[in-house]
C-alpha cells in the first residue's frame, strides 16, 4: 500500500510543480493546492500505514495494544490542512484582486515594477 | 513556569485583537499598537537580562513534560532576537503613526502588524520543529496581507510572487517535517538533538544528509540565499515604507534563525558536506545579491538585494560552524536588523520628499533637508563596514574566524563585497542625497512640501542611536554573542534546559 502511495505521492508533487511552471494565475492556484496536498499525504505515508488498530485505550485494559496507529501525523496533518485551506482562501482573493487590477491572469506580464 | 517566555507572543496577540476591535477608532487604535510595541520591547528587555543572568529559560505550555508538550524555550540566540524584534517593532509603529494613511489603518494595518509581530516572536521562541511551522504560517499569514494591504498595482504583483515561493517553501518544509518525523518519532527540537546522532548512525548513507538538503531549501527560500532569493527583490519595494522596513529587518532573518537552529541542534553529524555547502552558498549570496545592487536604479530596490548579500555574510559565520564564527553571526545578525530597518525607514522619507523612488530624479536632499542626509550616512556607512560603528565589528569577526579556520576564499570574498557595498552606498550617497536636484524635477514640487519631517524622523535617530551605540559599546555586546556562538555549539545546556529530569 505504501508502495501506490508513494507513486501518488510522486505524481501529485510532478503535477503541482508542472502547474505552477505555467503561466496562467488559476494554474498557478491549483499547482500551490496540489503541493499541500501532496505535503499531507507525504507526512500520512511516511510514518506507516496501520490498518484497523485505532490508538485507543479498550475498556478493561491500561495501556495501548501493539499494533496501535501513531495518532501524530494525523494531528500533524489536520493542522497543515487548517492552515492551507486558509492560505488557499487567502491566495484565491489575491489572485482574484490580482487580475482586477492588473487586467491579465498572464504571470510573465505582471512585471510593471521590474523595469 | 517563567511568564517572560510568553509574554513576547501574548502580547502582540492581545494587541492585534484589541486593535482589531476598535478598528473604527482610529485613535485608540494607533494608542493601542504603540502600547503593545512598548509592552513588546519590554517584555523582550526583560527576557533577555533573564536569560543573561540565569541561563537558558525553557517552559512547557499546558504542562505535559517535554517532548510531549509545547515548548518554549529561550537560549541567548534566541533572546537576543526576541528583543531585535522589540526594538523594530517600537521603531516601525512609531514610523507608522505618520507614515501610513488612514486607509490602511481602517483596514487593520496596526492588528496585522502585531500578528505579524507575534508569528516572529513565535518562531525565535518555541523548541518544537512544527510549531516551528505553524508560526512560520502565522508570521506568512501577517505579511501576506500587510504585502497586499492597499491593493496597488505593482502590490498586487509583487504579493502574487512572495506567496507562491513562500508557499513552495512551507510545502516543502512540511515534507521534510513528516520525513523527519518518520526518522526520529519526535519533533521536539532538544530530543532530536539528543537522539540524533543515534538515529543519523542507523540509516542509511547519505539518507540524513538528503533531508537536511530538504530542510536548507526551505528555510533557504524564507532566508532569500542564492539561488533563492528571487521573490525578495521582486516584491519587497511594493509596499509602504514602513512595511518592507518590518519585513526587511524581521522576516528573511527568522529563516536564518532557523537554518542556524537547526544545523547546529540536529544536522551536525555530515558537518564536513553540510557545513561547506552553507559556505559556499554564503560566498555566492553576497556576491550575487551585491553584484545585483549595483545594477539597480530605485532606492528601495538597491536596499532589497543589498539584503540579499547581507544574508550571505550571516550564514557564513553558519558555513565556519566555531563559537567565533557563530557569534559574528549572532552579531551581525544584530548589527543588520537595526541598519536594515532603518534604511528602508529613510527610503521612505526620500521617496516621500523626492515624490520618486527612481535615483536618477532624486537629488539635493543634503541641501533641503541636513539632518536627513546625516542619519542616512550612520546606517549607510555601518552597512559597509566603516569604523567605529556596528557593521565593522561584525565583519571583524567574521573575518578573524574565517583566518583562524583558514577560509581564506570566503574571507577574501567578503572583503570584496564590503568594497563594493561602500560603493553602492555612496551611489545611493550621491544620486539622493549629494547631487543637486535634476532640472526636470524641480517644478514637480521636488525636496519641498513635507509637513514635519521631524516626526519621521524619531524612529530613524532612535535606530542610528543603537547602531552607534552597538559600534561604541562593542565590547561589551560581543561578549553576549560570544557566549550565544558558545551555547549554539555546546547544545547539551539546550537539551537539558528542555528536558530536564526526562532524559
Amino acid at each position: 500500500m505504501e508502495i501506490v502511495l508513494a507513486f501518488v505521492i510522486g505524481g501529485l508533487f510532478a503535477a503541482s510543480v508542472y502547474m505552477l511552471l505555467r503561466r496562467s494565475l488559476v494554474k498557478l492556484l491549483i499547482g500551490l493546492a496540489l503541493l499541500s496536498h501532496s505535503a499531507n499525504l507525504l507526512i500520512f505515508t511516511s510514518v506507516k500505514l496501520t490498518r484497523g488498530s485505532p490508538p485507543v485505550i479498550g475498556m478493561n485494559a491500561t495501556a495501548l495494544r501493539e499494533p496501535f496507529a501513531d495518532p501524530l501525523p494525523q494531528a500533524l496533518i489536520l493542522t497543515a490542512i487548517v492552515i492551507s485551506f486558509g492560505v488557499m482562501a487567502f491566495a484565491l482573493a489575491l489572485a482574484f484582486r490580482a487580475y482586477r487590477s492588473v487586467g491579465t491572469d498572464d504571470l510573465d506580464r505582471m512585471k510593471s515594477t521590474d523595469d | 513556569m517563567n511568564p517572560l517566555l510568553i509574554l513576547p507572543i501574548l502580547i502582540p496577540l492581545v494587541t492585534a485583537i484589541l486593535a482589531l476591535l476598535f478598528r473604527e477608532a482610529r485613535n485608540v487604535q494607533r494608542a493601542l499598537s504603540l502600547l503593545g510595541a512598548l509592552g513588546l520591547f519590554g517584555a523582550s528587555a526583560g527576557l533577555m537580562f533573564d536569560v543573561r543572568r540565569n541561563g537558558i529559560q525553557a517552559a512547557q505550555v499546558g504542562n505535559w513534560p517535554a517532548p510531549y508538550g509545547i515548548t518554549l524555550v529561550a537560549d541567548l540566540f534566541g533572546a537576543i532576537m526576541v528583543l531585535l524584534a522589540g526594538i523594530i517593532a517600537m521603531a516601525v509603529v512609531t514610523y507608522s503613526l505618520v507614515s501610513v494613511d488612514a486607509k490602511r489603518e481602517e483596514f487593520g494595518y496596526h492588528s496585522l502588524i502585531h500578528f505579524l509581530l507575534m508569528g516572529v516572536c513565535g518562531s525565535f521562541l518555541t523548541g518544537d520543529l512544527f510549531n516551528l511551522y505553524v508560526w512560520f504560517e502565522v508570521m506568512l499569514m501577517g505579511s501576506f496581507v500587510l504585502m497586499a494591504l492597499g491593493g496597488e498595482r505593482g502590490q498586487m504583483e509583487g504579493a502574487i510572487k512572495y506567496v507562491t515561493l513562500n508557499l513552495l517553501s512551507s510545502a516543502m518544509f512540511l515534507s521534510a517535517l513528516g520525513l523527519l518525523y518518520a526518522m526520529a518519532g519526535t519533533l521536539n527540537m532538544a530530543d532530536l538533538a539528543d537522539k540524533f546522532s543515534d538515529i543519523s548512525a542507523s540509516q542509511p548513507y547519505g539518507v540524513v544528509t538528503t533531508l537536511a538538503m530538504l530542510f536548507m531549501v526551505a528555510f533557504g527560500i524564507k532566508a532569500a540565499v542564492f539561488p533563492l532569493f528571487f521573490w525578495l527583490p521582486a516584491s519587497y519595494h511594493t509596499p509602504p515604507a514602513a512595511i518592507s522596513a518590518l519585513f526587511a529587518g524581521l522576516l528573511t532573518k527568522v529563516g536564518v534563525y532557523a537554518l542556524i537552529r537547526v544545523f547546529t541542534l540536529i544536522f551536525v553529524q555530515d558537518a564536513g558536506f553540510t557545513h561547506n555547502l552553507i559556505l559556499i552558498i554564503a560566498g555566492l549570496t553576497m556576491v550575487s545579491g551585491v553584484l545585483g545592487a549595483v545594477a539597480q536604479k530605485e532606492f528601495r530596490r538597491v536596499l532589497s538585494f543589498h539584503i540579499v548579500s547581507q544574508i550571505g555574510y550571516m550564514i557564513m559565520g553558519l558555513g565556519l560552524f566555531t563559537p567565533l564564527a557563530l557569534a559574528g553571526s549572532v552579531f551581525y545578525i544584530a548589527h543588520h536588523i537595526i541598519v536594515k530597518t532603518n534604511l528602508f525607514l529613510i527610503s521612505g522619507a526620500v521617496e516621500k520628499l523626492g515624490r520618486t523612488p527612481v535615483l536618477k530624479k532624486l537629488g539635493g536632499l543634503y541641501q533641503a533637508q541636513p539632518m536627513l542626509a546625516i542619519l542616512f550616512l550612520v546606517p549607510a556607512m555601518s552597512l559597509a563596514g566603516l569604523p567605529p560603528l556596528s557593521g565593522f565589528f561584525a565583519k571583524l569577526s567574521l573575518a578573524r574566524a574565517g583566518l583562524e579556520t583558514g577560509q581564506y576564499i570566503i574571507v577574501s570574498i567578503m572583503l570584496g563585497v564590503s568594497l563594493l557595498t561602500l560603493f553602492s552606498m555612496l551611489k545611493l550617497w550621491n544620486e539622493a542625497f549629494w547631487k543637486p536636484l535634476p532640472a526636470s524635477a524641480i517644478g514637480s514640487g521636488g525636496a519641498a512640501g513635507m509637513g514635519n519631517l521631524h516626526t519621521w524622523l524619531i524612529s530613524v535617530a532612535f535606530l542610528a542611536a543603537i547602531t552607534v551605540l552597538i559600534g561604541i559599546g562593542a565590547g561589551s555586546f560581543f561578549s553576549i554573542a560570544l557566549l550565544a556562538g558558545e551555547q549554539l555549539m555546546n547544545p547539551q545546556d539546550y537539551i537539558q534546559a528542555v528536558l530536564g529530569g526526562a532524559r
